[in-house]
């Protein structure tokens, strides 16, 4: 695929140019800050005739959900995307999209949760959807942004998952700054998920009733099969990662290793601070003679416990860096809650310790990265019993 | 040096936070006219003692509009985008004694937080709404709002709006507010006028100011100039004397906006209702 065309795009041009590619029926949404100009960008080409679409300009997300739900019930391929409070007013229709196994696709660019009102980046909006039944991923380059709608589509409708998607950048970080793309094609696009329903739909000669009410009889059983639908998701990713692979010729991994083969020790994190924790480990660490390598989760639902805990059980020590709060939890942050539990059910003796870092677009400087790298360095030799019981909070005023 | 401590004096200060100034209002924003003739009805309402600083509350919720809650020296909550209605029921239930003005963009009042307005209408709840109406949800780059006039360009609709906007004055009068009156940053005189006579009604008041946005509205249409925009605007309002809600036009593309107190009426409010105060 060598030699094909590149754009400058922002992380949220790549997304409408997938999208766009992945010739979607319909785009519902509202605006907000960071997500915005992916929307403006699609009714863009809506209006110049470049994609065939139908644009809901919803009164709420809470209604932009809604109205992807009932789309996506009536067979059309749906997008929406958001942000923040906007992925917080989705709550409750996130559920029933998952639960109807309705296979949406919603970019998300991540910003802090109110109060106090903040428009700047953090995963607290992430974190907050990541128990909805929703396949979650998180890219680290708009190239990344842009493939991740077309994987996304892909998942979501292959008819062993039927599960909504979230695909996230970080907004600003990413949203806003602008990379080399190179953008995939509508025809090669839709040879690679071609436009087939393959969910359960509405159909007036064939009349169905959806979420009507599930009994204690019958209830449970629909949250089993949506467990189930979630394993599945995960074999559906390497099996599609793979194909894209061989069709556009960029892999990816649901972790992303970077200078792990002869690491010691590692930082896990998601998004861009990926970008500045690898610039870290070569600028700094490895010249000093540090063996710190990075873990960096792009696949957060399904999590994928064995590869990460397969790579830290050779690790002297591990750090994990959140960019959320789990508030009164036994852990502290979110990503370090799922890396502490598939540690305990995979026999991981490994110590780990958890930063919380960037809050609300704090930057997370070198010198943060250092404080967090000392900090794992400090339990070589140690045991999970001398691990600090609360994370440590990284760049803040106390 | 007296000259420049009396230049550097402004009429409204005392009601403002000058640590929370200069504001973030673009140049030429119709905003900052529409703050201003707010708060001399306010002052007027506090020096004739019918207002108690005190006892007065600025609610907004989240937009270019809302924000006039943080400039005002006042208590204030910046709330969530759509919800500063329900927020100022809730602060009205417990304090009924404190007088609760609300205010918010057309987004914000008639787009997301439409149910609400319907309900406190109905409900006519003890509230003062001021809804600033620029027409784009502005504060986001100016996209197509519920209010956005059928045909204009905003950048979510390049190629014009398809859709017919709310008449947000008629959906209030319809649903039994107390007190509906449209006013616009043009006539400044109007707004101060309809918000000095809402400060002194029970029951649900509400008023529209049509304001210009230069940097987000403006440019989609043409008219990124401040007075241009202005201009344009003063060249489609018409203002009458208890118009009839039936002539409370609403159109852009050679149409006219009609100003006016289009309901003014003292239906038993809420709080009567329930028996918090004596009707
Ligand atoms: C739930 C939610 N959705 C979206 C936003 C993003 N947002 C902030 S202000 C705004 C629109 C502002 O428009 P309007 O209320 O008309 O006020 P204006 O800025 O035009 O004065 C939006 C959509 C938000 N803050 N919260
Ligand atoms: S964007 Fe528009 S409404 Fe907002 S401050 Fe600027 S001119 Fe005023």
């Amino acid at each position: 695929m060598a030699g094909k065309k590149k754009l400058p795009l922002s992380g949220n041009t790549a997304i409408a140019y997938a999208v766009k590619a992945a010739d979607v029926d319909v785009i519902s949404a509202y605006p907000i800050t960071p997500q915005t100009t992916i929307v403006e960008k699609l009714t863009e080409f809506v209006a110049n005739g470049e994609l065939d679409a139908e644009v809901i300009h919803v009164e709420s997300e809470h209604s932009a959900l809604s109205a992807a739900v009932g789309a996506s019930a009536a067979g059309a391929r749906v997008f929406t995307a958001s942000s923040s409070q906007g992925i917080a007013l989705m709550y409750e229709i996130m559920f029933i999209a998952s639960s109807m196994r309705l296979p949406i696709v919603m970019a998300m660019a991540t910003r802090a949760l109110s109060a106090p009102i903040n428009i700047w980046n953090d995963h607290s909006d992430f974190m907050a959807a990541s128990d909805t039944g929703w396949v979650m991923m998180m890219a680290h380059t708009n190239q990344e942004a842009h493939d991740d709608i077309i994987l996304a589509y892909k998942i979501a409708e292959h008819p062993d998952v039927l599960l909504p998607v979230i695909t996230a950048i970080d907004g600003y970080f990413m949203s806003h700054t602008i990379e080399p793309v190179e953008p995939i094609e509508r025809e090669e696009a839709l040879k690679f998920i071609p436009k087939k329903v393959t969910w359960s739909v509405l159909d007036p000669d064939n009349p169905v009733t959806m979420g009507p009410l599930g009994t204690p009889e019958w209830y449970y059983e629909f949250k089993r099969q949506q467990h189930e639908a979630m394993k599945k998701a995960r074999e559906v990713f390497d099996e599609a990662t793979k194909e894209f692979e061989k069709v556009f010729g960029r892999r990816y991994e649901p972790v992303e290793y970077f200078m792990m083969d002869d690491a010691e020790y590692a930082l896990v994190a998601m998004g861009s601070v990926a970008g500045n924790v690898k610039a870290y480990i070569v600028k700094e660490a490895r010249k000093r003679g540090i063996k710190l390598g990075l873990i960096r989760v792009k696949l957060f639902r399904p999590f994928p416990a064995e590869e990460i805990m397969e790579v830290i059980s050779n690790l002297k020590a591990v750090g994990v860096i959140d960019r959320a709060l789990a508030f009164g939890s036994s852990y502290g942050g979110p990503l370090y809650g799922d890396i502490l539990s598939a540690a305990y059910t995979r026999g991981v003796d490994t110590p780990i310790v958890n930063f919380v870092a960037g809050l609300g677009g704090r930057p997370v400087t070198f010198r943060d990265i250092k404080a967090m790298v000392d900090a794992t360095l400090a339990l070589d030799g140690k045991t999970r019993k001398d691990v600090p019981k609360e994370p440590y909070f990284i760049g803040v005023r106390e | 040096m007296e000259a420049v401590r009396r230049l550097r004096k402004h009429p409204l200060d005392g009601l403002l936070r000058p640590e929370r100034l200069p504001h973030l209002w673009c140049p030429g924003c119709g905003l900052g006219i529409a703050l201003g003739a707010i708060l001399r009805a306010v002052k007027r309402r506090i020096e004739e003692g019918y207002l108690q600083r005190e006892k007065t509350a600025f609610i907004g919720g989240i937009g270019c509009s809302a924000r006039a809650s943080l400039y005002v020296d006042f208590d204030s909550a910046h709330t969530v985008h759509g919800r500063a209605i329900p927020f100022a029921t809730g602060l009205k239930a417990v304090r009924p004694d404190m007088k609760v003005i609300v205010i918010g963009g057309d987004g914000d009042i008639a787009g997301i937080g439409g149910n609400h307005l319907m309900h406190a209408a109905r409900r006519n709840i003890d509230l003062l709404v001021i809804m600033m109406n620029n027409m784009v949800y502005a504060m986001t780059g100016g996209q197509l709002a519920p209010t956005t006039p059928t045909g204009l360009y905003t950048t979510t609709t390049p190629y014009g709006n398809p859709e017919r906007p709310i008449n947000v004055v008629k959906l209030v009068a319809t649903m039994g507010a107390n007190y509906v009156a449209r006013a616009a940053v043009t006539h400044p005189p109007l707004i101060e006028r309809y918000v000095y006579k809402a400060l002194g009604k029970k029951g649900f008041a509400f008023i529209e100011v049509i304001s210009t946005c230069p940097e987000v509205f403006g440019r989609h249409i043409g008219m990124r100039d401040a007075v241009d925009l202005l201009n344009a605007l003063r060249e489609r309002v018409v203002v009458k004397q208890r118009p009839h809600i039936d002539e409370s036009y609403y159109e852009w593309e050679g149409g006219k906006f009609v100003l006016g107190e289009y309901v003014d009426k003292d239906d038993p409010s809420y709080l009567e209702r329930i028996g918090v105060i004596k009707g």
